[in-house]
Order: C-alpha cells, then sequence, then structure tokens
C-alpha cells in the first residue's frame, strides 16, 4: 500500500514547466482481474458515493450494465458482455471501465490549456477543472473513449484515480468496497508481481490465454486488468487490443504545431527582408502621365 | 463620357479611377475584422505559447466559446464576398504569362510584366484560396463544434476534422499574411479599400487592361471632378422679389 504518495507533477497540459526529479517516484496502480469479479457494482456505487455524483435516472433497456455508458457523473462504470466461447459454453465477461491513467496520456497531450490536464509523479492523471475550457480536445486525444464533457458546466471529467484518497494513504473508493478483493490498490511493481500469481493460477485452472493488460502502446497504464482471454481484449466490451495515441493526433499536436509557427515565422521576416532587398512598388509620374494622356483621350472620344 | 461629374478639361492633377463599391468595402473590412479575430482566438489553441490571446476574449472559456460563433458570421460575410468578386476573379492567359515572371512581379519589373485585367493571378489565387479553406474551416468546425453538433459524429471524424481545420487555418493565415504584406508594399493600393478609388497611374501600373476597360466604360475622373462631386457648390439664394 503506497502511503502519503507524493504530489509532485510530471506532466502538465500546454506547458513546457521540468519535472522535479530528486525525491525519485513511486508509480501506484489499481489492479483489477476480471475473473474475479462478480459483478456487484460495489465499486460504481462507492465511486459516485466518494466523489459525490449522481447521473439523472436513465432507460432500463434489459442488460446490466447501467447507466449505458459514461458520462460526466458516471467515473467507472461496470460493462457486462454475454461471450460465447468456442465450446459453446457461456462466459459472462464484466470489466469495470474507467480511466487507465496511461503513462503517455493522450488526453494531456491533445489539451491546449496550460495545467488543465496534471500527470503526478505518481502516474495519476488528472483533470483540473478551474483550468480546464471545455474544448473537447481530450476526448479526441484518449484512445479509451473516457473523458466526458458536462453539459452544465462545459468541463471534462473523468476517473481521478482517487487522487485525494491516494495523497493521503488511503486506497481509491472503489478499491476500499470489492467484496472479492477484485480490484487492489498498490504500487505498480507490486500489482505486477500479484498479477504474475493471478496469471499463473488461472493457466492451471485452463485458462491458458491468461494475461496482465498493460499496454505498451501508450507506455503502460496505471489501471491494469487481469484478463482470462488476454490475447483478445475487445472481448471485453471493446478493450483496445493495442491502444496507443491516434497518428491524426500524433500529426495534429507534433509536426504541425512546430511547422506551423515555423512557416508563419518565416513569412512575416520573408516579408520584411524582401521589402529591405526590393523596396516598395511605388506609382511613378510615368504611370501617372500615361494615365492622363488616356483620360484626354476617352475625354475627347 | 457617362460619369455624373462636372466636366472640366485635365488640369495636370492626378486622375482617378473608381475600384470598389462602399458596400464592397465594408464588406471586405467585415471579414478583415472577423478573420482576425478568428485567426488570434484560433491560434490561442493552436499552440501553447500563444495561450495568453485567450486574454483577448475574455479568457480560455469564453475564446473557446465565442470562437465558432465568429466563424459563422465570417462564413456569411465572405460569401457575400463569393458572390460579388468570383467572376471578375475566373483564370485566363495572361495569368499564366504573369506566374511565369514571378521573379520580375517580386522585383517590380513592371516593363517585363503583361498587361493585365483587374486581378492579377497572386489575387486571384488569394481569392480561390480564401474560398477553399474558409469552407474547409467552416465544415470542419461544425464538427468539432462539441457544444451544438458533438452528437453526429464519433471521435474517430472529429480527429480528421481537427486536424482539416487546424491546417486550412495554418494555410488561410499564410495567405493572408501575404494578402496583407502586398498591401503594404504595393503603394497606392490601400485607398482601393479605403477610399473607393486608386490613381490611374497605379491602375495604368497594375492592371492596365482594367484601365483601359474604365476608361471607355465610365472615363477617369481628375482631381477637380472627385472634389467637385464629394463638395456640391451651394444653391445660390433666389434674389428676393422687388417691392
Ligand atoms: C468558418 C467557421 C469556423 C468554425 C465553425 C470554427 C470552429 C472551431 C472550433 C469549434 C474549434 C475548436 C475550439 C473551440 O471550440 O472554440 C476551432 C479551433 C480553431 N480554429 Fe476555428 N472555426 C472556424 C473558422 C476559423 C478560421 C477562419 C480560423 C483562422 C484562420 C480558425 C482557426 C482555428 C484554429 C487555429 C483553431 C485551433 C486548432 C488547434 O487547436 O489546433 N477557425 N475552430
Ligand atoms: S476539455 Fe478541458 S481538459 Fe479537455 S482538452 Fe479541453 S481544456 Fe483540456
Amino acid at each position: 500500500m503506497a502511503d502519503y504518495q507524493s504530489l509532485d507533477i510530471r506532466r502538465r497540459s500546454a506547458s513546457t514547466d521540468s519535472s522535479p526529479d530528486v525525491r525519485g517516484a513511486i508509480e501506484v496502480a489499481k489492479l483489477i482481474d476480471v475473473s474475479k469479479c462478480i459483478g456487484c457494482k460495489a465499486c460504481q456505487a462507492a465511486c459516485m458515493e466518494w466523489n459525490d455524483l449522481r447521473s439523472p435516472i436513465g432507460d432500463n433497456i434489459g442488460v446490466y450494465t447501467n447507466p449505458q455508458d459514461l458520462d460526466p457523473n458516471t467515473w467507472t462504470l461496470m460493462r457486462f458482455t454475454e461471450y460465447e466461447n468456442p465450446d459453446g459454453n457461456l462466459e459472462w465477461l464484466i470489466r469495470k471501465d474507467g480511466c487507465m491513467h496511461c503513462s503517455d496520456p493522450g488526453c494531456l497531450k491533445a489539451c491546449p490549456s496550460p495545467g488543465a490536464i496534471v500527470q503526478y509523479q505518481n502516474g495519476i492523471v488528472d483533470f483540473i477543472s478551474e483550468n480546464c475550457i471545455g474544448c473537447t480536445y481530450c476526448v479526441k486525444g484518449c484512445p479509451f473513449n473516457i473523458p466526458r464533457i458536462s453539459s452544465v458546466d462545459r468541463k471534462a471529467y473523468k476517473c481521478t484515480l482517487c487522487v485525494d484518497r491516494v495523497s493521503v494513504g488511503q486506497a481509491p473508493a472503489c478499491a476500499k468496497s470489492c467484496p472479492t478483493q477484485a480490484i487492489v490498490f498498490g504500487t505498480k511493481a507490486d500489482m505486477i508481481a500479484h498479477a504474475d500469481e493471478r496469471i499463473i493460477d488461472l493457466k492451471t485452472r485452463g485458462f491458458t490465454n491468461a494475461g496482465l493488460y498493460d499496454p505498451p502502446g501508450v507506455g503502460g497504464t496505471h489501471v491494469m486488468y487481469v484478463l482470462h482471454h488476454a490475447d483478445s481484449p475487445q472481448l471485453y466490451a471493446n478493450l483496445p487490443k493495442d491502444p496507443k495515441i491516434s497518428t491524426l493526433v500524433a500529426i495534429w499536436k507534433g509536426g504541425l504545431k512546430v511547422a506551423g509557427l515555423g512557416l508563419m515565422a518565416a513569412a512575416a521576416v520573408g516579408s520584411f527582408f524582401h521589402y529591405v532587398a526590393k523596396g516598395p512598388d511605388e506609382v511613378d509620374d510615368h504611370d501617372e502621365m500615361a494615365a492622363e494622356r488616356m483620360k484626354e483621350e476617352s475625354d475627347r472620344s | 463620357m457617362t460619369r455624373d461629374v462636372p466636366h472640366t478639361t485635365s488640369d495636370g492633377g492626378l486622375t482617378y479611377v473608381s475600384r470598389y463599391t462602399t458596400v464592397q468595402r465594408i464588406n471586405h473590412w467585415v471579414t478583415a475584422a472577423l478573420f482576425t479575430m478568428l485567426t488570434l482566438s484560433g491560434l490561442s489553441l493552436f499552440h501553447p505559447s500563444l495561450f495568453f490571446l485567450t486574454g483577448l476574449f475574455g479568457g480560455g472559456p469564453s475564446t473557446r466559446a465565442i470562437h465558432p460563433w465568429f466563424g459563422v458570421v465570417l462564413f456569411l460575410s465572405f460569401l457575400m464576398l463569393f458572390f460579388r468578386f468570383w467572376s471578375l476573379n475566373l483564370p485566363n492567359r495572361d495569368d499564366i504569362e504573369w506566374s511565369k515572371r514571378i521573379g520580375d512581379v517580386v522585383s517590380n519589373r513592371h516593363d517585363r510584366l503583361p498587361e493585365l485585367g483587374k486581378y492579377n493571378a497572386g489575387q486571384k489565387i488569394v481569392f480561390w484560396g480564401q474560398s477553399i479553406l474558409i469552407t474547409c474551416m467552416f465544415l470542419s468546425g461544425l464538427v468539432i463544434w462539441d457544444q451544438y453538433f458533438g452528437t453526429y459524429t464519433s471521435i474517430e471524424p472529429k480527429r480528421v476534422a481537427l486536424l482539416i481545420h487546424s491546417l486550412a487555418a495554418l494555410c488561410a493565415i499564410l495567405i493572408i499574411f501575404v494578402h496583407v504584406y502586398a498591401g503594404i508594399w504595393i503603394k497606392g493600393t490601400g485607398r482601393a479599400m479605403m477610399r473607393g478609388n486608386v490613381t490611374g497611374g497605379w491602375a495604368y501600373r497594375h492592371h492596365r487592361k482594367w484601365l483601359r476597360k474604365e476608361a471607355a466604360a465610365h472615363g477617369i475622373a481628375s482631381e477637380a471632378e472627385i472634389y467637385a462631386a464629394h463638395h456640391p457648390a451651394p444653391a445660390t439664394k433666389a434674389e428676393p422679389p422687388a417691392k
């Protein structure tokens, strides 16, 4: 259990500040063992309770997933999938959806507002609402489709990994409430070690493809899953197999910004030196006299 | 001569040709003002080093909120400009010749350039470039205008739209850079958009074919004629009837 994590900031959106590195950070992680989850939604309720969130009552469309999607008041959501395996048996796959707290967060990369998204040294990615301008760029940057914009205040919301609890040495509310300990929380290294034991156990029980979901495309995540079918994460309500920041977003936030500023500066400097080199294009007396002659001619006719 | 100004003989002063009507000039400057505000508000989100520009629009959230509205008004205003000027901007043979001699153009060597109609190829590129780019920005802008149109598309098309929007904005800003610089470099151009006319010499130097046409169709006004047109002589008082 990580105690009193430093709240030093590793990355800050739209900022060039360098991170303080003297203290050497301990990274934390939440491990969700899908194989142990019984779908009781205690975590979902605990999240609402701790963060004081209430979604408006929605419609029952005949599935257990409720509400139907993440929203500004639903930061974590149990997604239920009925999967018929090749043996013809039904498997009820239940995945706790929410922010994955990527090491390389697409939301933070896309955000144009300085300090609206921060990543703490412990790996938690958090939205600082007072700096959020509601542009929804984070929604486009996220490879997991997590942030939601409130229609009330036009600000972005998502799971904070209970940064307020973690910073005082408490586990996130969801982990605390889970009756089967399918959700556990600690240092990332400890969680990986714990996952390894669970995976060995699952393999002995016939789940030969059991494995850890800590996708390298986003530099690893600070919310990880133990999956019985780690070879096909899409089975779990479309968990992306190889998530990474979209190439479109990478171009937009990478080369285009640099090239854009460079070209604009070049245009300004170039025009200035053209003027210096060639001088203004001025109308001379010859031109005016020629025009006057044309006037005389046209007046005469 | 069809001009409704008193006909006097040339006095050796400057001559003038009218180039833009009052409505055209207002339309142009409304568009220019909106484009400037869109550039400032858009660039503030484009690069962190320009985020301070949001201060001009009352902070981040209000900049984000107002930018698309400026865009809608710009689109309408530009549409009016478009319908006023598109036919004058159709390309012709002279444009090819002029473009081949771009080296002479930037060196102020007018003696080596072909006679031109109302617009040169550079001006036409500005016109068509802005027409295409503003349409692109309008359409992509709607896709990323989350507050009203967020539910119509999924995330992938929005990513494409954002890339198109910022790319188109960059190209449009560069074109406007050149457009503004041309106005500074080519002396005597400003009064076309400020006052509505240019000197005969300016027209002779830059758009001689257009000047010939104007001379034939409407005539060229002298300084005295312009003055007279703007300062009508006071009506002479009638003599009081004799008692
Ligand atoms: C024609 C109608 C336009 C519409 C509807 C529109 C809409 C938008 C929207 C919705 C955004 C996202 C930020 C926000 O919500 O405010 C945006 C960003 C932006 N717009 Fe526009 N816009 C338009 C025209 C323009 C023009 C004419 C320019 C400048 C030449 C421009 C430059 C930009 C830039 C640079 C960004 C930031 C892109 C980035 O972050 O990389 N826009 N626009
Ligand atoms: S909506 Fe807020 S958090 Fe998301 S990218 Fe925009 S400013 Fe950043």
